[in-house]
Protein backbone atom coordinates (compact mmCIF):
# COMPACT_ATOMS: atom_id res chain seq x y z
CA UNK A 1 0.00 0.00 0.00
CA UNK A 2 1.39 3.31 -1.00
CA UNK A 3 1.86 6.22 1.78
CA UNK A 4 -0.84 8.48 2.95
CA UNK A 5 -1.50 10.82 0.10
CA UNK A 6 -0.24 14.35 1.00
CA UNK A 7 -2.97 17.09 0.79
CA UNK A 8 -1.18 18.56 -2.19
CA UNK A 9 -1.55 15.13 -3.63
CA UNK A 10 -4.91 14.70 -3.21
CA UNK A 11 -5.36 18.30 -4.89
CA UNK A 12 -3.47 17.51 -7.32
CA UNK A 13 -5.32 14.39 -8.50
CA UNK A 14 -8.77 16.41 -8.44
CA UNK A 15 -7.81 19.50 -9.48
CA UNK A 16 -6.54 16.92 -12.46
CA UNK A 17 -9.52 15.49 -13.18
CA UNK A 18 -11.49 18.53 -12.89
CA UNK A 19 -9.15 19.86 -15.69
CA UNK A 20 -9.77 16.77 -17.93
CA UNK A 21 -13.46 16.89 -17.41
CA UNK A 22 -12.99 20.40 -19.21
CA UNK A 23 -13.09 22.84 -16.24
CA UNK A 24 -10.62 25.86 -17.16
CA UNK A 25 -7.57 25.25 -14.34
CA UNK A 26 -7.73 28.82 -13.33
CA UNK A 27 -10.97 28.65 -11.54
CA UNK A 28 -10.50 25.35 -9.83
CA UNK A 29 -9.92 26.45 -5.61
CA UNK A 30 -11.23 24.86 -2.65
CA UNK A 31 -14.35 27.02 -2.41
CA UNK A 32 -15.36 26.51 -5.93
CA UNK A 33 -18.84 24.67 -6.03
CA UNK A 34 -19.13 22.22 -8.50
CA UNK A 35 -22.40 24.11 -10.46
CA UNK A 36 -19.90 27.05 -10.62
CA UNK A 37 -17.29 24.69 -12.59
CA UNK A 38 -20.45 22.88 -15.01
CA UNK A 39 -19.51 19.75 -12.85
CA UNK A 40 -22.36 17.73 -12.83
CA UNK A 41 -23.49 14.06 -12.09
CA UNK A 42 -21.68 11.80 -14.86
CA UNK A 43 -18.95 14.16 -14.38
CA UNK A 44 -18.82 13.14 -10.06
CA UNK A 45 -19.00 9.40 -11.34
CA UNK A 46 -15.92 9.41 -13.27
CA UNK A 47 -14.31 11.53 -10.49
CA UNK A 48 -15.07 8.76 -8.13
CA UNK A 49 -13.44 6.31 -10.52
CA UNK A 50 -10.07 8.52 -10.54
CA UNK A 51 -10.16 8.87 -6.39
CA UNK A 52 -10.48 5.25 -6.01
CA UNK A 53 -8.03 4.44 -8.71
CA UNK A 54 -5.26 6.82 -7.35
CA UNK A 55 -5.83 6.83 -3.64
CA UNK A 56 -8.22 3.69 -2.68
CA UNK A 57 -10.91 5.88 -1.53
CA UNK A 58 -14.51 5.16 -2.17
CA UNK A 59 -16.88 8.31 -2.42
CA UNK A 60 -20.46 6.73 -2.17
CA UNK A 61 -23.55 7.82 -3.63
CA UNK A 62 -24.39 9.47 -0.16
CA UNK A 63 -21.30 11.25 -0.48
CA UNK A 64 -21.88 12.58 -3.98
CA UNK A 65 -25.66 14.25 -2.88
CA UNK A 66 -23.89 16.56 0.53
CA UNK A 67 -20.70 17.52 -1.56
CA UNK A 68 -21.15 20.89 -2.67
CA UNK A 69 -17.68 22.56 -3.54
CA UNK A 70 -14.31 21.01 -4.51
CA UNK A 71 -12.89 21.60 -0.73
CA UNK A 72 -16.08 19.04 0.18
CA UNK A 73 -14.81 16.14 -1.67
CA UNK A 74 -10.83 16.44 -0.11
CA UNK A 75 -12.26 16.75 3.00
CA UNK A 76 -13.89 13.31 2.39
CA UNK A 77 -10.35 12.12 0.70
CA UNK A 78 -8.24 12.92 3.06
CA UNK A 79 -10.43 11.79 6.19
CA UNK A 80 -10.26 8.15 4.61
CA UNK A 81 -6.79 7.93 2.89
CA UNK B 1 -55.37 18.93 -44.24
CA UNK B 2 -52.35 20.99 -46.23
CA UNK B 3 -49.59 18.69 -46.81
CA UNK B 4 -46.74 21.14 -46.30
CA UNK B 5 -43.75 21.69 -49.03
CA UNK B 6 -40.54 21.18 -47.35
CA UNK B 7 -37.65 22.83 -48.31
CA UNK B 8 -33.93 21.87 -48.04
CA UNK B 9 -31.88 24.97 -46.38
CA UNK B 10 -28.89 24.07 -45.11
CA UNK B 11 -26.12 21.22 -45.84
CA UNK B 12 -23.06 20.52 -44.21
CA UNK B 13 -20.86 17.11 -44.35
CA UNK B 14 -17.65 15.65 -43.32
CA UNK B 15 -16.50 13.18 -45.29
CA UNK B 16 -13.14 11.28 -46.29
CA UNK B 17 -12.77 14.27 -48.78
CA UNK B 18 -12.79 16.33 -46.63
CA UNK B 19 -14.59 19.07 -43.83
CA UNK B 20 -17.10 20.86 -45.93
CA UNK B 21 -20.13 19.85 -48.24
CA UNK B 22 -18.47 22.06 -50.92
CA UNK B 23 -15.35 19.76 -50.53
CA UNK B 24 -17.42 16.74 -51.00
CA UNK B 25 -19.31 18.05 -54.34
CA UNK B 26 -16.05 19.84 -55.62
CA UNK B 27 -13.48 16.74 -54.92
CA UNK B 28 -15.56 14.49 -56.29
CA UNK B 29 -16.74 15.90 -59.04
CA UNK B 30 -12.67 16.66 -60.03
CA UNK B 31 -12.54 12.79 -59.04
CA UNK B 32 -10.53 12.69 -56.00
CA UNK B 33 -10.80 9.37 -53.73
CA UNK B 34 -10.75 9.98 -50.30
CA UNK B 35 -9.95 6.48 -49.13
CA UNK B 36 -6.61 5.42 -48.07
CA UNK B 37 -4.92 1.97 -47.26
CA UNK B 38 -8.54 0.57 -47.99
CA UNK B 39 -10.43 2.69 -46.17
CA UNK B 40 -12.52 6.18 -45.74
CA UNK B 41 -11.01 8.24 -42.74
CA UNK B 42 -11.97 11.95 -41.74
CA UNK B 43 -8.73 12.60 -41.41
CA UNK B 44 -9.26 16.50 -41.86
CA UNK B 45 -11.77 16.80 -39.13
CA UNK B 46 -10.64 17.86 -35.89
CA UNK B 47 -13.36 17.73 -33.08
CA UNK B 48 -11.25 20.84 -30.99
CA UNK B 49 -12.56 23.25 -34.09
CA UNK B 50 -16.11 22.61 -33.43
CA UNK B 51 -16.84 21.80 -29.78
CA UNK B 52 -15.08 22.97 -26.25
CA UNK B 53 -13.05 19.52 -24.60
CA UNK B 54 -15.58 19.15 -21.96
CA UNK B 55 -18.27 18.15 -25.00
CA UNK B 56 -15.40 16.39 -27.24
CA UNK B 57 -15.35 13.93 -24.47
CA UNK B 58 -18.95 13.39 -24.20
CA UNK B 59 -19.33 12.29 -27.41
CA UNK B 60 -18.29 9.34 -29.47
CA UNK B 61 -16.59 10.24 -32.49
CA UNK B 62 -20.56 9.41 -35.05
CA UNK B 63 -21.57 12.38 -32.59
CA UNK B 64 -18.42 14.61 -33.28
CA UNK B 65 -18.88 14.09 -36.90
CA UNK B 66 -22.90 15.21 -37.03
CA UNK B 67 -22.24 17.93 -34.38
CA UNK B 68 -19.53 19.16 -37.17
CA UNK B 69 -21.96 18.57 -40.01
CA UNK B 70 -24.49 20.19 -38.18
CA UNK B 71 -22.52 23.24 -37.68
CA UNK B 72 -22.21 23.75 -41.34
CA UNK B 73 -25.92 22.93 -42.14
CA UNK B 74 -27.34 25.74 -39.66
CA UNK B 75 -24.79 27.74 -40.70
CA UNK B 76 -25.66 27.34 -44.28
CA UNK B 77 -29.00 27.95 -43.35
CA UNK B 78 -28.41 31.31 -42.11
CA UNK B 79 -29.45 29.70 -38.35
CA UNK B 80 -25.89 30.93 -36.61
CA UNK B 81 -27.14 33.51 -34.73
CA UNK B 82 -30.46 31.88 -33.54
CA UNK B 83 -33.44 29.56 -34.51
CA UNK B 84 -35.80 30.92 -36.90
CA UNK B 85 -38.24 29.68 -35.39
CA UNK B 86 -40.24 28.39 -31.80
CA UNK B 87 -37.28 25.91 -30.34
CA UNK B 88 -40.45 23.83 -29.61
CA UNK B 89 -41.46 23.56 -33.24
CA UNK B 90 -37.47 22.00 -34.67
CA UNK B 91 -36.95 18.81 -34.19
CA UNK B 92 -33.86 16.47 -35.37
CA UNK B 93 -33.30 13.00 -36.91
CA UNK B 94 -29.98 11.67 -36.78
CA UNK B 95 -29.64 8.08 -38.33
CA UNK B 96 -26.62 5.52 -37.40
CA UNK B 97 -25.85 2.08 -38.58
CA UNK B 98 -24.24 0.96 -35.22
CA UNK B 99 -23.48 4.30 -33.14
CA UNK B 100 -20.65 4.61 -31.01
CA UNK B 101 -18.72 1.22 -31.03
CA UNK B 102 -16.10 2.43 -30.74
CA UNK B 103 -17.21 3.86 -27.42
CA UNK B 104 -18.28 -0.04 -26.40
CA UNK B 105 -15.03 -1.42 -27.22
CA UNK B 106 -12.64 0.65 -24.82
CA UNK B 107 -15.01 0.24 -22.33
CA UNK B 108 -14.77 -3.64 -23.14
CA UNK B 109 -11.55 -3.26 -22.77
CA UNK B 110 -11.69 -1.33 -19.55
CA UNK B 111 -14.27 -4.33 -18.27
CA UNK B 112 -12.33 -7.17 -19.16
CA UNK B 113 -9.01 -5.97 -17.85
CA UNK B 114 -10.16 -3.84 -15.13
CA UNK B 115 -13.01 -4.78 -13.93
CA UNK B 116 -16.68 -3.67 -13.22
CA UNK B 117 -15.61 -0.45 -11.82
CA UNK B 118 -13.55 0.73 -14.31
CA UNK B 119 -16.42 0.97 -17.00
CA UNK B 120 -17.03 4.93 -17.93
CA UNK B 121 -20.20 6.21 -16.25
CA UNK B 122 -20.27 8.39 -19.96
CA UNK B 123 -19.72 5.09 -21.48
CA UNK B 124 -24.21 4.80 -22.00
CA UNK B 125 -24.44 8.09 -23.08
CA UNK B 126 -21.65 8.02 -25.48
CA UNK B 127 -22.56 4.53 -27.32
CA UNK B 128 -26.10 5.00 -27.76
CA UNK B 129 -27.77 5.25 -31.09
CA UNK B 130 -29.85 8.11 -30.77
CA UNK B 131 -26.62 10.02 -29.41
CA UNK B 132 -26.28 12.37 -32.63
CA UNK B 133 -29.40 13.27 -32.01
CA UNK B 134 -29.29 14.14 -28.41
CA UNK B 135 -26.18 16.06 -29.06
CA UNK B 136 -27.62 18.52 -31.84
CA UNK B 137 -30.39 18.69 -29.43
CA UNK B 138 -28.50 20.26 -26.77
CA UNK B 139 -26.39 22.18 -28.63
CA UNK B 140 -28.82 23.90 -30.60
CA UNK B 141 -31.20 23.87 -27.92
CA UNK B 142 -33.35 21.73 -30.60
CA UNK B 143 -37.02 21.26 -28.80
CA UNK B 144 -39.29 19.49 -30.43
CA UNK B 145 -39.38 15.65 -31.74
CA UNK B 146 -35.78 14.73 -31.10
CA UNK B 147 -34.05 10.89 -31.97
CA UNK B 148 -32.39 8.62 -33.92
CA UNK B 149 -33.32 5.88 -36.37
CA UNK B 150 -31.36 2.95 -36.86
CA UNK B 151 -31.33 0.63 -40.37
CA UNK B 152 -28.42 -0.20 -41.06
CA UNK B 153 -27.02 1.56 -44.00
CA UNK B 154 -30.51 2.69 -45.04
CA UNK B 155 -30.27 5.10 -41.52
CA UNK B 156 -29.71 8.70 -43.30
CA UNK B 157 -32.32 8.20 -45.98
CA UNK B 158 -34.73 7.46 -43.50
CA UNK B 159 -33.72 9.80 -41.11
CA UNK B 160 -34.27 12.32 -43.76
CA UNK B 161 -37.65 10.62 -45.14
CA UNK B 162 -38.96 10.78 -41.07
CA UNK B 163 -38.27 14.52 -40.99
CA UNK B 164 -39.53 15.22 -44.04
CA UNK B 165 -42.77 13.51 -42.80
CA UNK B 166 -42.65 15.15 -39.10
CA UNK B 167 -43.15 18.60 -41.22
CA UNK B 168 -45.45 17.85 -44.07
CA UNK B 169 -47.49 16.38 -41.30
CA UNK B 170 -46.90 19.45 -38.98
CA UNK B 171 -45.14 18.00 -36.07
CA UNK B 172 -42.54 20.25 -36.88
CA UNK B 173 -41.50 23.63 -38.82
CA UNK B 174 -38.08 22.38 -39.46
CA UNK B 175 -35.82 19.37 -38.21
CA UNK B 176 -31.77 19.01 -38.49
CA UNK B 177 -31.62 15.73 -39.99
CA UNK B 178 -29.14 13.22 -41.64
CA UNK B 179 -26.97 10.57 -40.42
CA UNK B 180 -23.51 10.12 -38.52
CA UNK B 181 -20.88 6.82 -38.51
CA UNK B 182 -17.48 6.16 -37.28
CA UNK B 183 -17.01 2.42 -37.24
CA UNK B 184 -13.53 2.12 -38.38
CA UNK B 185 -12.41 -0.20 -35.15
CA UNK B 186 -10.80 -3.71 -34.85
CA UNK B 187 -14.47 -5.26 -34.12
CA UNK B 188 -16.43 -3.50 -37.00
CA UNK B 189 -13.46 -4.19 -39.24
CA UNK B 190 -13.44 -7.83 -38.46
CA UNK B 191 -16.94 -8.16 -38.18
CA UNK B 192 -17.53 -7.21 -41.94
CA UNK B 193 -14.36 -8.92 -43.56
CA UNK B 194 -16.10 -12.09 -41.54
CA UNK B 195 -19.09 -11.86 -43.87
CA UNK B 196 -17.02 -11.44 -46.88
CA UNK B 197 -18.43 -7.60 -47.33
CA UNK B 198 -15.20 -5.86 -47.07
CA UNK B 199 -12.99 -5.34 -50.55
CA UNK B 200 -10.23 -7.23 -50.00
CA UNK B 201 -8.14 -5.41 -52.13
CA UNK B 202 -9.69 -2.36 -50.93
CA UNK B 203 -11.16 -0.43 -53.84
CA UNK B 204 -14.44 0.91 -53.91
CA UNK B 205 -15.38 0.17 -58.07
CA UNK B 206 -19.69 0.18 -58.27
CA UNK B 207 -20.72 -1.58 -61.03
CA UNK B 208 -17.52 -2.16 -62.62
CA UNK B 209 -17.02 -6.39 -63.16
CA UNK B 210 -14.14 -6.85 -60.76
CA UNK B 211 -15.43 -4.93 -58.05
CA UNK B 212 -15.17 -7.49 -54.49
CA UNK B 213 -16.77 -5.52 -51.52
CA UNK B 214 -17.69 -1.82 -49.60
CA UNK B 215 -14.56 0.15 -48.69
CA UNK B 216 -15.16 0.93 -44.70
CA UNK B 217 -15.21 5.16 -44.36
CA UNK B 218 -16.57 7.38 -41.37
CA UNK B 219 -18.61 10.81 -41.87
CA UNK B 220 -21.62 12.45 -41.22
CA UNK B 221 -24.29 14.59 -43.50
CA UNK B 222 -26.62 17.05 -42.11
CA UNK B 223 -29.23 18.97 -43.74
CA UNK B 224 -31.59 21.79 -42.57
CA UNK B 225 -35.35 21.03 -43.41
CA UNK B 226 -38.23 23.79 -43.55
CA UNK B 227 -41.82 24.20 -43.75
CA UNK B 228 -41.43 25.93 -47.32
CA UNK B 229 -44.22 28.71 -46.30
CA UNK B 230 -41.96 29.71 -43.07
CA UNK B 231 -38.79 29.39 -44.89
CA UNK B 232 -39.93 32.06 -47.42
CA UNK B 233 -41.42 33.84 -45.06
CA UNK B 234 -38.26 34.34 -43.21
CA UNK B 235 -36.19 34.82 -46.64
CA UNK B 236 -34.17 31.54 -46.37
CA UNK B 237 -32.05 30.92 -49.44
CA UNK B 238 -34.36 27.63 -51.02
CA UNK B 239 -31.54 25.21 -52.14
CA UNK B 240 -33.87 22.41 -53.16
CA UNK B 241 -37.02 20.38 -51.92
CA UNK B 242 -37.79 17.23 -51.01
CA UNK B 243 -40.09 15.73 -53.37
CA UNK B 244 -40.64 12.21 -52.24
CA UNK B 245 -39.72 9.24 -50.11
CA UNK B 246 -40.16 5.64 -50.09
CA UNK B 247 -39.81 3.08 -47.82
CA UNK B 248 -39.89 -0.76 -48.05
CA UNK B 249 -38.56 -3.64 -46.96
CA UNK B 250 -37.28 -7.42 -49.09
CA UNK B 251 -38.43 -9.87 -46.43
CA UNK B 252 -36.23 -11.85 -48.25
CA UNK B 253 -33.47 -12.31 -46.54
CA UNK B 254 -31.25 -11.07 -43.59
CA UNK B 255 -28.71 -9.41 -45.54
CA UNK B 256 -28.75 -10.59 -49.34
CA UNK B 257 -30.93 -7.80 -51.15
CA UNK B 258 -33.70 -9.57 -53.13
CA UNK B 259 -31.53 -10.47 -56.70
CA UNK B 260 -35.11 -9.32 -58.65
CA UNK B 261 -34.46 -5.95 -56.58
CA UNK B 262 -37.96 -5.70 -56.11
CA UNK B 263 -38.15 -4.19 -52.68
CA UNK B 264 -36.07 -1.37 -53.59
CA UNK B 265 -38.26 -0.95 -57.03
CA UNK B 266 -40.86 -0.66 -54.63
CA UNK B 267 -38.89 1.98 -52.72
CA UNK B 268 -38.56 3.89 -55.61
CA UNK B 269 -41.77 3.97 -56.86
CA UNK B 270 -43.03 4.79 -53.75
CA UNK B 271 -40.74 8.21 -53.53
CA UNK B 272 -41.71 8.98 -57.29
CA UNK B 273 -45.78 8.11 -56.42
CA UNK B 274 -44.87 10.22 -52.91
CA UNK B 275 -43.58 12.84 -55.71
CA UNK B 276 -46.08 12.88 -57.95
CA UNK B 277 -43.77 12.35 -60.78
CA UNK B 278 -43.48 9.99 -63.85
CA UNK B 279 -39.67 8.12 -63.96
CA UNK B 280 -38.78 10.51 -66.80
CA UNK B 281 -38.61 13.54 -64.60
CA UNK B 282 -35.65 11.85 -63.01
CA UNK B 283 -32.34 13.25 -64.53
CA UNK B 284 -29.92 11.71 -62.14
CA UNK B 285 -29.77 9.20 -59.90
CA UNK B 286 -27.17 8.63 -57.05
CA UNK B 287 -26.90 5.35 -56.61
CA UNK B 288 -26.53 3.44 -53.32
CA UNK B 289 -23.54 1.69 -55.36
CA UNK B 290 -21.90 -0.18 -52.25
CA UNK B 291 -18.94 -1.99 -55.24
CA UNK B 292 -19.98 -5.37 -53.40
CA UNK B 293 -21.17 -7.88 -55.99
CA UNK B 294 -24.74 -8.69 -54.88
CA UNK B 295 -25.82 -4.68 -53.91
CA UNK B 296 -24.83 -3.46 -57.76
CA UNK B 297 -26.72 -5.64 -59.30
CA UNK B 298 -29.53 -5.63 -57.17
CA UNK B 299 -29.83 -2.04 -57.51
CA UNK B 300 -29.26 -2.14 -61.08
CA UNK B 301 -32.74 -4.88 -61.31
CA UNK B 302 -33.49 -2.29 -58.76
CA UNK B 303 -33.74 0.54 -60.99
CA UNK B 304 -34.89 -1.00 -64.03
CA UNK B 305 -37.89 -2.47 -62.40
CA UNK B 306 -38.69 1.33 -61.18
CA UNK B 307 -38.02 3.53 -64.18
CA UNK B 308 -38.61 0.94 -67.10
CA UNK B 309 -37.10 2.38 -70.25
CA UNK B 310 -36.02 5.09 -68.43
CA UNK B 311 -33.33 3.40 -66.83
CA UNK B 312 -30.99 3.21 -69.74
CA UNK B 313 -31.17 6.99 -69.98
CA UNK B 314 -30.31 8.34 -67.06
CA UNK B 315 -27.01 8.93 -65.80
CA UNK B 316 -26.49 6.82 -62.52
CA UNK B 317 -23.45 7.15 -60.33
CA UNK B 318 -21.80 6.50 -56.87
CA UNK B 319 -20.90 8.51 -54.20
CA UNK B 320 -18.87 5.94 -52.49
CA UNK B 321 -16.40 5.03 -55.31
CA UNK B 322 -15.17 8.19 -53.71
CA UNK B 323 -16.00 8.22 -50.19
CA UNK B 324 -16.30 4.68 -49.34
CA UNK B 325 -19.62 3.44 -47.49
CA UNK B 326 -20.10 5.01 -44.19
CA UNK B 327 -22.65 3.02 -43.62
CA UNK B 328 -25.48 4.63 -41.55
CA UNK B 329 -23.99 8.36 -42.57
CA UNK B 330 -24.10 7.28 -46.60
CA UNK B 331 -27.53 8.25 -47.05
CA UNK B 332 -27.42 11.67 -45.44
CA UNK B 333 -23.70 12.18 -47.01
CA UNK B 334 -25.63 10.95 -50.71
CA UNK B 335 -28.78 13.40 -50.49
CA UNK B 336 -26.14 16.37 -49.78
CA UNK B 337 -24.00 14.99 -52.73
CA UNK B 338 -27.11 14.67 -55.10
CA UNK B 339 -28.37 18.21 -54.28
CA UNK B 340 -25.22 19.93 -55.02
CA UNK B 341 -24.86 17.72 -58.23
CA UNK B 342 -28.59 18.67 -59.18
CA UNK B 343 -28.26 22.03 -58.29
CA UNK B 344 -25.20 21.92 -60.49
CA UNK B 345 -26.20 20.21 -63.24
CA UNK B 346 -23.90 17.66 -63.21
CA UNK B 347 -23.42 13.82 -62.86
CA UNK B 348 -20.52 13.21 -60.80
CA UNK B 349 -18.53 10.40 -61.73
CA UNK B 350 -18.19 6.70 -60.77
CA UNK B 351 -14.81 6.16 -60.02
CA UNK B 352 -13.15 2.81 -61.04
CA UNK B 353 -15.85 2.01 -63.72
CA UNK B 354 -14.31 0.36 -66.26
CA UNK B 355 -15.60 -2.95 -66.87
CA UNK B 356 -18.78 -3.47 -67.71
CA UNK B 357 -20.51 -7.37 -66.61
CA UNK B 358 -23.22 -8.65 -68.07
CA UNK B 359 -26.92 -7.31 -67.48
CA UNK B 360 -25.00 -4.26 -65.27
CA UNK B 361 -25.67 -1.79 -68.88
CA UNK B 362 -26.98 0.65 -67.53
CA UNK B 363 -25.19 4.38 -67.63
CA UNK B 364 -22.72 4.39 -64.64
CA UNK B 365 -20.96 7.64 -65.64
CA UNK B 366 -17.17 6.62 -65.36
CA UNK B 367 -16.38 10.43 -66.44
CA UNK B 368 -18.26 13.46 -65.03
CA UNK B 369 -20.44 15.18 -67.13
CA UNK B 370 -23.77 18.08 -67.77
CA UNK B 371 -27.15 16.82 -66.98
CA UNK B 372 -29.55 17.40 -70.13
CA UNK B 373 -32.06 19.95 -69.80
CA UNK B 374 -32.70 23.21 -68.81
CA UNK B 375 -35.41 22.68 -66.06
CA UNK B 376 -34.98 22.95 -62.40
CA UNK B 377 -32.81 19.15 -62.10
CA UNK B 378 -34.80 16.78 -59.96
CA UNK B 379 -32.86 13.27 -59.10
CA UNK B 380 -33.51 9.94 -56.59
CA UNK B 381 -30.55 8.80 -53.99
CA UNK B 382 -31.09 5.14 -53.11
CA UNK B 383 -29.82 3.40 -49.90
CA UNK B 384 -30.20 -0.02 -48.69
CA UNK B 385 -29.59 -1.83 -45.68
CA UNK B 386 -28.70 -5.20 -44.21
CA UNK B 387 -32.51 -6.17 -42.93
CA UNK B 388 -33.76 -6.12 -46.23
CA UNK B 389 -34.57 -2.15 -45.12
CA UNK B 390 -35.23 0.23 -49.02
CA UNK B 391 -35.09 3.51 -48.60
CA UNK B 392 -35.35 6.03 -51.29
CA UNK B 393 -35.87 9.98 -52.05
CA UNK B 394 -36.42 12.49 -54.85
CA UNK B 395 -34.78 15.32 -54.28
CA UNK B 396 -34.58 18.69 -57.02
CA UNK B 397 -32.95 21.34 -56.64
CA UNK B 398 -34.61 25.20 -56.28
CA UNK B 399 -35.35 27.33 -59.67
Amino acid sequence: MAATPTTADIANTVFDALETFGVDPTTITREATFEELDIDSLDLAELTQVVEDAHGVTLTADDLKVIKNVGDVLDIIAQRA
Amino acid sequence: MRMREVVITGMGAVTPLGVGAATLHERWLAGASGLESGEGVCAAFDPTEFMSNKEARRADRFTQLAIGAADEALADAGWADGLPYDPERIGSVIGTGIGGIGTIEDNHDSLRDKGTRAVSPLAVPLMMGNAGAAALSLRHDLRGPVFGVMSACAAGSHAIGTALRMIQHGEADAVVTGGSESALTPLTRAAFASMSALSPTGQSRPFDARRDGFVLAEGAGVLVLEDGELARARGARILGTVLGYGATADAHHLTAPDAEGAGGARAIGGALRDADLAPEAITYINAHGTSTPLNDRAETAAIKLALGDHAHHTPISSTKSATGHSLGAAGAVEAVATLLALRARVAPPTLGWEEAEEGLDLDYVPSARPLEGDSPAIGLSNSFGFGGHNAALVLGAAA
